[in-house]
């Protein structure tokens, strides 16, 4: 009933092999390829309607691509309950009546099996992932209660309890204060240490550039994929942006700018 | 004091209303605990259309079996079940938007159920008593019906209770975690058809969506936690269906309504109440 795919270390995590995805007779995705490595950490930066939660949610089973195959540990994702996917807080009904440690809880679904109910190891496990990302005051609180910040650390802590390899956050810095998003860093920071591999879908294309490993560009198209310096060129960032360039959801982009600036620097000297 | 004493124990010597209060209780818990996914879920259009769907098929119990009424719960039953169904299948439809879909069908079906009782002469009383229920008419056999199907109703949503919560609060998660979305979502519509195929006779399909949602509500209100919000719905629903019989009962009111109205009390109460307390927090700081 509850189908779990075991795994192998030699392979790689997660391999995308020429998806592509049309909605309403439009490309959402088209021809996307890539693979990723188990612990990196990637970036995925683009204009809002880019494809980024799409590609998420191909990436999680949740979408079946018109065509093309995605593989996780070289088998299809609907065999794996090793992803997460963390949805953006707008998504969510945050007066729903349940706690935090009920929301991570959740995520044991499925290792709890048909008819389980949690014991005790499964609370110890929810308590420590709650440690990891500092919100075990917070276990008892209504999911409303909590900051936005928080409510993104809950989720990964969702995550952590239902021992996903592969985390896709879906534009978790949207919306935050700065501290709060230094916070969620600094659980990204701590996640590298058990090899978790991580897509995070942003805005900032600065931070983006200071905190992974590596970038990928997209807008229905992968534009670009590697290295921040090697990504973030002029020219694939006007393929990607297009002639929004300067407002991405009417909002001025300063990291757009700012890397502009540098560059102008870089070729001076 | 003793008047008091009398005034409760005065219509219990009758067996027709220890029957209704069996049925009232046991329909009030099994709606509440139900309800709140509808409530959670934003079903309660899904319910009501639901409940009037199933009409026609009740119809045609009433005048297959030449309006006896022993068999209708089985006929209500059916009918639900299918109707809930196929009311999950429009929900895939994307040509008309869902609650228009539900619309069509519920009205629909609901005429042709009228349409069907109207053919009998004299059909008024039992169409009312489709429509608003007839909780003092119970009989002992569709009592057990109830108590069997309630407990069935109950131990399904208490064995599946991590997966439904699950799937209502976040159901990609749910897909992410591969639990069988689907087959939940449909076990989700059927238990809420038998709950209503259950309550037929004790508030008919014109009022079911008040039982399923009310109480729910009501708890919603009160309390954070999913399972203190169903137990404060079965005690909020159970509460009004005894005062609402006893009201019934000494103010000659149609019981359906009379339950129904007490639950709608403890809503505007308990909301009233709530925007008091918040009121007066924001006036202390």
């Amino acid at each position: 009933m509850y189908p779990h795919s075991h795994h192998q270390d030699d392979q790689s995590i997660l391999d995308l092999h020429k998806i592509t995805l049309r909605y309403n007779g439009r490309f959402a995705l088209e021809n996307i390829s890539f693979h990723l490595h188990a612990g990196e950490q990637v970036a995925v930066v683009g204009p809002n309607g880019a494809g980024k939660s799409t590609l998420f949610k191909v990436v999680a089973g949740v979408l079946q691509p018109t065509s093309g195959k995605v593989k996780i540990f070289g088998s299809t994702p609907r065999k794996h309950v090793c992803i997460a996917y963390i949805p953006q807080r707008s998504q969510v009904d945050w007066n729903f009546p349940v706690t935090v440690a009920d929301v991570v809880m959740m995520g044991r679904s499925a290792q709890l099996g048909p008819f389980g109910w949690p014991k005790k190891h499964d609370w110890e496990v929810v308590r420590h992932t709650l440690d990891v990302v500092e919100l075990s005051d917070l276990a008892s609180r209504q999911i409303g209660e909590l900051s936005g910040g928080q409510q993104q650390r809950m989720f990964i802590a969702r995550s952590l309890a239902q021992e996903a390899e592969l985390m896709l956050l879906d534009e978790p810095f949207s919306g935050l204060d700065l501290p709060s998003q230094a916070g969620i860093l600094k659980v990204l920071e701590e996640l590298k240490r058990g090899a978790v591999t991580v897509m995070v879908a942003t805005h900032d294309l600065e931070q983006a550039a200071e905190n992974f490993d590596r970038i990928m560009l997209l807008n229905q198209r992968m534009i670009g994929f590697g290295k921040p310096d090697e990504v973030l060129q002029p020219e694939k960032l006007i393929q990607a942006y297009g002639g929004r360039l300067r407002s991405v959801d009417g909002e001025n982009v300063p990291a757009l700018e700012d890397f502009y600036e540098r560059e102008r620097h870089a070729h001076h000297h | 004091m003793p008047t008091i004493i009398n005034w409760v124990l005065e219509p219990l010597q009758y067996a027709f209303m220890l029957r209704g209060l069996a049925a009232a209780v046991m329909v009030g818990i099994v709606c509440a605990v139900v309800g709140t996914y509808v409530v959670l879920r934003g079903m309660a259009f899904f319910g009501d259309a639901l409940a009037h769907a199933i009409l026609p098929g009740v119809a045609l119990g009433y005048l297959v079996g030449g309006g006896s009424r022993s068999s209708l719960f089985w006929w209500a039953l059916g009918t639900a079940v299918i109707a809930a169904l196929g009311i999950g299948a429009i929900k895939k439809q994307t040509q008309v938007k869902e609650d228009t879909a539900i619309g069509i069908v519920f009205a629909g079906m609901f005429a042709l159920g009228i349409a069907l009782i109207s053919t009998v002469r004299n059909y008024a009383v039992d169409l009312s008593h489709f429509l608003f229920g007839d909780v003092l008419g119970v009989s002992p056999q569709s009592l057990w019906l109830t108590l069997i199907f309630g407990v069935l109703v109950l131990l399904t949503i208490a064995a599946f209770y991590k997966e439904f919560l699950t799937l209502s609060f976040d159901p990609i998660l749910a897909v992410t975690l591969r639990l069988p979305v689907g087959l939940l979502e449909n076990l989700l519509l059927a238990l809420i058809a038998v709950t209503i195929a259950v309550s037929l006779q004790t508030v008919g399909v014109a009022l079911m969506v008040a039982m399923l949602v009310t109480p729910a509500a009501t708890a919603y209100l009160l309390t954070h936690r999913l399972p203190v919000m169903m137990g404060l719905a079965a005690t909020f629903a159970t509460i009004s269906g005894v005062i609402g019989l006893y009201l019934s009962y000494y103010l000659s009111v149609a019981s359906g309504a009379a339950i129904v109205l007490t639950a709608t009390a403890f809503f505007i109460f308990v909301f009233l109440g709530k925007r008091i307390q918040t009121a007066l927090l924001v006036a202390a700081k």
